[in-house]
């Protein structure tokens, strides 16, 4: 039942899948990673100096854009009323969801910031420790996204707010995934991984949680 | 909504105890001002700026303690289903906010003469001003759900949600701070100086009287608006049968 629910929501959110547009974060994180060096100059030391961090940003701004798709057609559809009937806790079905979301978005993320990384003449080192952030930090930032599409799922603000709502909370996985490139730290990336454990944990409570609050009205 | 935990008890005693708790706060946090700010002396290291301490500490304190109120309101809500905990925690938000941007303000006042700047991004700075961001988050979805009408659990999860995170931010924008810079502001001061500790004591109790009263008058003018609505629903539905 759990690999069915996972390969239909990755059939919805894949790039290509019903849901499609999932092509879109990543052009935007692109676009992002090419308005820097228009913004501040073509420096080159100053982009291998700061580019690590742009990537960041660029990826936590992505991350904002699929969220009101996440959740909220499945509401209105009735999908998550269907599960139920069938006896599938509202929790399992976020899991699952968070677990397809990260596979839709983190490895074309990765591939991604290999293009973004020679953009900004990140060096190797920097973009090794990127990519190693990133691939510790990208299941936190999917396990955010998916609780806070399920809070905003029945709501019309819903995506206007879910960007303000994304952002403070994204704040611990930034600070670690962002602060190994300063020292060049496995220790941080470590620790980015430990807050996006966390995250992941909370993630299928509080979503469910959701889930049953806006079904019950 | 499957009427209220008993409005009438809450507003009996609400009553009473908002304009008391109003005038008790009042008075306090004036004594403490006019101690603070009149019978304080200047302090060695930061002269008369140190004054502001009786504003900026008592402000941080609420800061908190309202994302606290809204965690606790929150938890009470989503178990034991209590309607007037919903209205609390959205009834703290507000003052909440408004105490963090207060913090930040007379931090930032502060911060211009004793270290030269209005800002740095000290741990503790930055993670009120992520607090404040959260702040806004939760009245923008508490706002939002009370418009459309969707369920009053979706903003105590997400209350719940945050306040899970705010040691996480904490502690890591503390950490984050070690990691760029060496800790280049230490504050002049060691211990307080019992001079200092009794007027601020006194503005933390006054200030903290204030935002009970403040809690409870938002929570009357919530619960007003839904018996309004109640009424005129009850109305239209009275109008139609009629007709």
């Amino acid at each position: 039942m759990i690999v069915r629910l996972l390969l239909r929501d990755l059939s919805q959110l894949l790039p290509g899948g019903r849901r499609g547009g999932s092509m879109l974060p990543l052009l935007f994180f692109l676009a992002v990673a090419m308005l820097y060096p228009f913004a501040v100059g073509p420096d080159a030391p100053l982009l291998a100096r700061t580019g690590g961090g742009v990537i960041w940003v660029a990826a936590l701004l992505a991350s904002i854009l699929p969220l009101d798709r996440l959740v909220a057609p499945d509401l209105e559809q009735g999908v998550f009323d269907q599960l139920a009937l069938r006896g599938v806790a509202e929790e399992v079905v976020i899991a699952v969801r968070v677990l397809a979301h990260w596979l839709s978005f983190a490895p074309l993320l990765l591939l991604a910031s290999v293009l973004a990384a020679a953009l900004l003449n990140l060096s190797g080192e920097t973009l090794k420790l990127v990519l190693a952030g990133l691939l510790a930090g990208t299941p936190g930032l999917a396990a955010i996204g998916v609780t806070i599409a399920a809070l905003t799922a029945g709501l019309r603000t819903g995506a206007a707010l879910s960007g303000l709502l994304l952002i403070p909370l994204a704040v611990p996985v930034l600070i670690f995934g962002a602060g190994a490139l300063e020292r060049a730290d496995y220790g941080a990336i470590a620790l980015c991984g430990a807050i996006s454990l966390v995250l992941v944990a909370i993630a299928p409570f509080a979503g469910g949680a959701a889930i049953r609050a806006a079904r019950e009205g | 909504m499957h009427g209220f935990a008993n409005p009438k008890r809450f507003l009996s005693i609400a009553n009473w105890l908002t304009p008391l708790l109003f005038v008790s706060g009042i008075v306090l946090s004036a004594v403490a001002l006019w101690w603070g700010l009149f019978n304080v002396p200047p302090d060695r290291l930061m002269g008369d700026t140190v004054r502001i301490l009786f504003i900026h500490v008592p402000a941080a304190w609420l800061g908190m303690g309202g994302w606290t109120a809204i965690a606790i309101s929150s938890l009470v809500f989503l178990v034991w289903r209590h309607p007037l905990a919903s209205l609390a925690a959205r009834a703290a938000a507000v003052p909440g906010a408004v105490f963090t941007a207060v913090c930040l303000a007379t931090g930032s006042i502060w911060g211009r003469p004793t270290w030269g700047t209005w800002w740095v991004w000290d741990g503790r700075l930055t993670s009120m001003l992520v607090l404040l961001f959260l702040y806004f988050g939760y009245i923008a979805l508490a706002q939002s759900v009370a418009r459309e009408g969707g369920s009053s659990r979706i903003p105590a999860i997400f209350g719940l949600v945050g306040a899970v995170n705010i040691p996480i931010i904490n502690r890591s924008v503390v950490w984050w701070n070690s990691l760029h810079q060496p800790p280049s502001i230490t504050m002049g001061k060691s211990a307080i100086d019992p001079a200092f500790l009794v007027p601020l004591a006194i503005a933390v109790l006054g200030f903290s009287l204030l935002f009970g009263g403040i809690v409870l008058a938002r929570m009357r003018a919530l619960l007003a608006d839904i018996q309004a609505d109640a009424r005129l629903r009850r109305k239209a539905m009275g109008d139609e049968a009629l007709a």
